[in-house]
């Protein structure tokens, strides 16, 4: 077997150093009844690559890839174009196979882009510091709200109705848990909720995405002042990060804690994971951050390199009294989004920016004149919600089969309301083409 | 008070190997690279776009921001900037890295190119699922082996890491109890010597955690743990085989007595490793049990991350899975996003979307590959590669408790008294030999542990090597060179590193240098 | 007056204001002191439970109340320089002052003689 280097030689030889007869005796402490004799039953034997390739590629071929058809999905993952460097970099073995730079003297390349990686986050969230990444945006929320709790030491709060539902149910489910008042705010397609007048004394924070879900944009300044003449946080969550390269982050606004999805950036779309979980705040709450930080020191020669630090938050430190029990981050998946952002660069980052919204806007333009189709939004960045005269799920379903991925209903978040039966939620990002834009009018049309 | 503080402050102890100075500080392969922030050229960039097709902005009242603050590069720049940082790391690829509990086993390329396939890595988890009926396929096979390997009738696919397939295992636990009426039960029992995030999982769902001391022969006792049962008690957490690399041979009776009182019983499945393939959980009366995917199953640890924490769940648990799940019906496979759509209870969603999808293609294409008999091979060589270790270090270290171990090999610091040289300069000093150093410091319950887990894919003469070296310097420090060590490592691109300062002030970021005209002006 | 306790905290008591710290035995396990945090003034505490917190790159540990009083005073100066703790813990690097609640429970602590002798048996 390809992988296993020990030959029956060397086991025998092995075997006889140690003293014992078998490599099952190793086992002796095993009860009896659970010692199984040979291989698992209901499972294969072992298969060469051709075969597992050929297998796999099967399965792979069902599937109708994003770049092979007209696409227009966002809704909390979007398609970007990845440069093929990025790849190339990732797949070196002394990344690939490192393990967490735990001994720094040789981990410097890890512990060097992680600082790099902070920076980049620090920078595009306008906050002061960021962690070396948590497992997706969705969690990285539900940590805030817990963190929200630890510098406050209140316990309700509210989680607007543009926030993504998969950010609001895993915040729920995280914090329910501990006790904590988890108001939902209503879901607010029209991006025109008002979180203000909810704000008290026991608000330990209000959850608010931008762009939301349905694509607005908004200046949280004002919300921003409302939750701090409480003494309540703002805890902002961003799940097209691409969108910092346009409009104001939320550190500019006002914001506390920024939470965001780094997936944009460097990492495809991957069926939903892994992901990347960006995580950010300000300087006086540095302590109260869950998650890795790579922090600048000296070595013994006096010369410049990094290391883990703060690492008493931890849990393999301070096991339950631990500020979060996360123990990986999210490496790769960050090296990515820190390579990726290096090529990008600010011209680059900010053109793609650009873009992006300018390719919304464009299709924006060719859907306005689609019967039965009405724009929701009066601002967006490179997102932005349809109200059709039609069920969406039902017009979707329709386009796939005529192979166009047209956007994500609304009812795939919230089956059971109607008032947003008929909402679509469309993205165009710098890989949708004109004909692509052209075909979704042109299929709109057709089957409304 | 933890009596496992150490020095974190490198003295200046001056090296032998002092090397000649050149005019880069570069030294040869390895580069002395700066912050990709360092070498800002404004306006270059490694990324050519269209022309935009509009100009027009529709941001709301919004202004676009004036800038971030990024540095630009060329592609060339940044292609070689990230070459020069890969050099300065350690890898599977590289050589040996005996991380006991990591499990550093030899990554297949294979796994990279299938999980990069655009059926796989091109498709959006929001699709319709006509379009991805392939993807949804992909995982309910995973979960079929999943479970077929650990005898258990259900799986939780959405834990990103094994953390966080703790908490879907505790949460499972909790939410089972409270339909049971019994939401009283809030206190978790753990074994001193578990992962630090065991006990955190536990506080975070809200239970209390008791200890139970370890035992002198490095295993929880059956007395010990049936003391501590009640009516409060709402599980204990094993590990097993626990971090002291032994199997606990009463798994079964502390689980029995365990159900008994009520509770239920969370492995902790870490070093599944040593029993993959000829072991099944369920047999050990496991309820729940999460599985490391970049453990066990190969998927790369890249540094640190991503990973993904599968649970597999016994029949009590498994209607309080979390969202969302697959299921296979008459029409193809469909994914239940919805609390609505299904009778069973699901506690929550613990993770946006669906779950590591780009892990559970590699981690089954490293299954096909081995199949079940290469997997019983798999944990047997790796039980073997560890006792071997053992076999041949015991006389020259000290090994706290007896063998034979299972896939991980754990010495203390006994036989360095009295040398000066402590578990971290002997890891040090095993770097400049080439290797990176086995666990050290854990589990907590010895003092100064070492803890070796080489895994299936290191050959005899990989092994041979290693088991030299660490003799040769066990041997080393016990004569009384004790300089060597602390001077160590000498030939890495940094020395020991001052993790105090780091700690007392924390810089962590770059940030831009104040300008350099008076900031009193205005 | 002053007494020690098996978590090896030290409490001296001068009038009717007892200072608390960590002994030199402590802070050499502890290692490098990175981070404190002292109560603020007016908290009360209970003998046994938590009062303070002090960190070293790889340990956390609690300081716990020697006696049940009310803070009177953290010191600022650990928490400024937390190095302070390692130079000198039984003088300036005092974590925090408090008003016993009975002075009576300092009896039930150990005299210096007794905390040597503890310290010795234990390593």
């Amino acid at each position: 077997m390809r992988y296993l280097p020990l030959t029956e030689a060397d086991r025998r030889e092995m075997l006889a150093s140690i003293g014992a007869p078998s490599v099952d005796a190793l086992f002796k402490d095993v009860p009896g009844h659970a010692r199984l004799p040979g291989p698992i039953e209901g499972l294969p034997m072992h298969m060469g690559e051709l075969q597992v390739e050929r297998e796999l590629s099967a399965l792979a071929a069902k599937n109708v890839p994003a770049g092979s058809v007209p696409f227009f999905l966002g809704a909390g993952a979007y398609r970007h174009h990845v440069p093929a460097s990025v790849d190339h970099m990732l797949l070196r073995g002394e990344f690939l196979t490192s393990y967490t730079p735990y001994q720094p003297e040789v981990s410097q390349g890890t512990l060097q882009y992680l600082f790099e990686f902070q920076t980049q986050v620090a920078l595009l969230t306008g906050m002061d510091v960021a962690n070396a990444s948590m497992y997706d945006g969705a969690t990285s929320c539900a940590e805030a709200v817990l963190m929200a709790n630890r510098i406050t030491r209140r316990t309700k709060a509210i989680l607007s109705g543009g926030l993504h539902p998969h950010y609001r149910d895993v915040t729920r489910t995280n914090a329910e848990v501990l006790g904590f008042d988890i108001r939902l705010a209503p879901v607010d397609p029209t991006g025109t909720e008002s979180l203000i007048a909810q704000i008290d004394e026991q608000t330990a924070c209000v959850v608010v995405q931008n762009p939301t879900l349905f694509g607005h944009v908004a200046d949280l300044t004002e919300l921003a002042a409302a939750c701090h003449a409480k003494g309540a946080l703002l805890v902002v969550a961003v799940t097209e990060v691409v969108s910092l390269g346009l409009i104001d982050p939320p550190g500019a606004m006002g914001a506390d804690i920024v939470v965001a999805e780094g997936q944009s950036i460097g990492n495809g779309l991957n069926f939903g994971g892994p992901y990347v979980g960006l995580f950010a705040t300000r300087e006086k709450f540095v302590r109260q951050m869950p998650g890795r930080l790579c922090g600048q020191t000296v070595d013994a020669d006096g010369k410049r390199g990094f290391v883990l630090t703060l690492s008493t938050r931890e849990q393999h430190i301070r096991r339950e009294k631990a500020t979060s029990n996360i123990c990986t981050n999210s490496g790769l998946c960050a090296l990515a989004f820190t390579i990726h952002l290096s090529l990008l660069g600010e011209a680059g980052f900010t053109g793609l920016s650009r873009l992006n919204h300018a390719k919304a806007v464009q299709l924006a333009g060719k859907l306005k004149g689609v019967p039965g189709v009405e724009i929701v939004n009066g601002g967006f960045f490179n997102e932005f919600t349809l109200r059709l005269k039609k069920n969406a799920s039902e017009v979707v379903n329709e386009l796939a089969r005529r192979k166009i991925l047209a956007g994500v209903p609304v009812s795939r978040f919230y089956p059971e309301d109607a008032s947003v039966a008929n909402l679509l939620l469309v993205a165009a990002t710098e890989t949708v083409t004109e004909a692509d834009m052209d075909a979704l009018a042109a299929g709109l049309k057709e089957v409304l | 008070m933890n009596t496992q503080g150490r020095k974190t402050t490198p003295d200046a102890v001056a090296s032998d190997a002092s090397p000649i100075a050149t005019f880069t500080g570069n030294r040869a392969l390895v580069h002395e690279e700066a912050l990709i922030f360092e070498m800002d050229n404004p306006g270059v960039t490694g990324v050519d776009l269209e022309a935009l097709p509009t100009s027009e902005l529709r941001l709301g009242k919004l202004k676009p921001r004036a800038s971030v603050g990024l540095p630009g590069l060329s592609e060339p720049q940044v292609v070689r900037h990230y070459t020069r940082l890969s050099q300065k790391n350690l890898g599977i690829d590289t050589t040996l890295y005996p991380l006991g509990s990591c499990t550093m086993k030899h990554n297949p390329r294979i796994n990279e190119k299938l999980a990069r396939l655009p059926g796989f890595g091109d498709i959006h988890p929001m699709q319709p699922e006509s379009t991805v009926q392939g993807a949804l396929e992909l995982i309910d096979r995973l979960a079929y082996w999943l479970k077929t390997l650990t005898g258990m009738p259900a799986v939780a696919m959405s834990p990103a890491a094994g953390a966080h397939g703790e908490l879907c295992g505790l949460l499972a636990i909790r939410s089972a109890l409270a339909a049971k009426g019994e939401a009283h039960r809030k206190r978790v029992l753990v074994p001193e010597s578990a992962h630090g995030t065991n006990p955190a999982t536990a506080a975070f769902c809200g239970f209390t955690v008791d200890p139970i001391p370890a035992e002198d022969n490095g295993r929880v006792s059956v007395e010990a743990v049936k003391a501590k049962l009640g009516p409060d008690v709402a599980c204990i957490m094993l590990t097993n085989p626990n971090t002291c690399g032994l199997f606990e041979p009463h798994v079964k009776e502390i689980a029995d007595a365990v159900h008994a009182a009520g509770g239920y019983f969370y492995c902790d499945g870490a070093n599944y490793n040593a029993i993959v393939g000829r072991v099944r959980p369920a047999d050990l009366g496991v309820d729940a049990m999460h599985i490391n995917l970049h453990k066990t199953f190969s998927t790369p640890h890249g540094g640190g991350g991503p990973g993904s924490g599968p649970v597999v769940l016994s029949e009590a648990l498994a209607p309080y899975a979390p969202l969302p799940f697959v299921v296979h019906g008459k029409d193809g496979f469909h994914l239940v996003e919805h609390y609505g759509e299904t009778e069973l209870k699901p506690f929550g969603r613990l993770k946006g979307f669906h779950g590591q999808m780009g892990m559970f293609v590699r981690a089954l294409a490293y299954m096909m590959s081995h199949g079940a008999d290469g997997l019983r091979q798999a944990s047997g060589d790796a039980v073997l590669n560890a006792n071997y270790v053992l076999a041949q270090l015991s006389d020259v270290m000290t090994a706290p408790f007896g063998g034979p171990c299972m896939h991980e090999a754990l010495f203390d610091d006994s036989f360095l008294k009295g040398t000066g040289v402590t578990t971290l300069d002997f890891a040090k000093a095993m770097i400049d030999e080439g290797f990176h150093p086995m666990t050290m410091y854990f589990p907590l319950v010895v003092h100064g542990a070492f803890l070796v887990e080489p895994t299936e894919t290191e050959s005899k003469q990989s092994l041979d090597q290693f088991v030299g070296t660490m003799r040769h310097l066990a041997e080393k420090a016990k004569a009384g060179d004790a300089a060597h060590f602390l001077a160590a490592p000498v030939y890495t691109p940094r020395r020991r590193l001052d993790e105090t300062a780091a700690a007392r002030k924390p810089v962590l970021r770059w940030t831009p240098p104040a300008p350099a005209h008076s900031q009193a002006a205005e | 007056m002053i007494r020690f306790t098996k978590d090896h905290e030290w409490i001296k008591l001068e009038g009717d204001v007892a200072t608390v710290g960590i002994t030199q035995f402590a802070q050499g396990q502890l290692g490098d002191v990175v981070f404190v945090e002292v109560p603020e003034a007016g908290r009360a505490v209970e003998a046994g439970k938590e009062a303070a917190v002090v960190e070293s790159v790889k340990a956390a540990s609690e300081v716990y109340a020697p006696v049940s009083g009310t803070v009177t005073e953290g010191n600022q100066a650990v928490a400024d320089d937390p190095s302070l703790v390692n130079r000198d813990p039984e003088g300036e690097g005092w974590f925090f002052k408090l008003k016993l609640a009975n002075t009576a429970d300092l009896d039930k602590l150990m005299d210096e003689a007794a905390y040597k002798a503890f310290v010795e048996e234990q390593h």
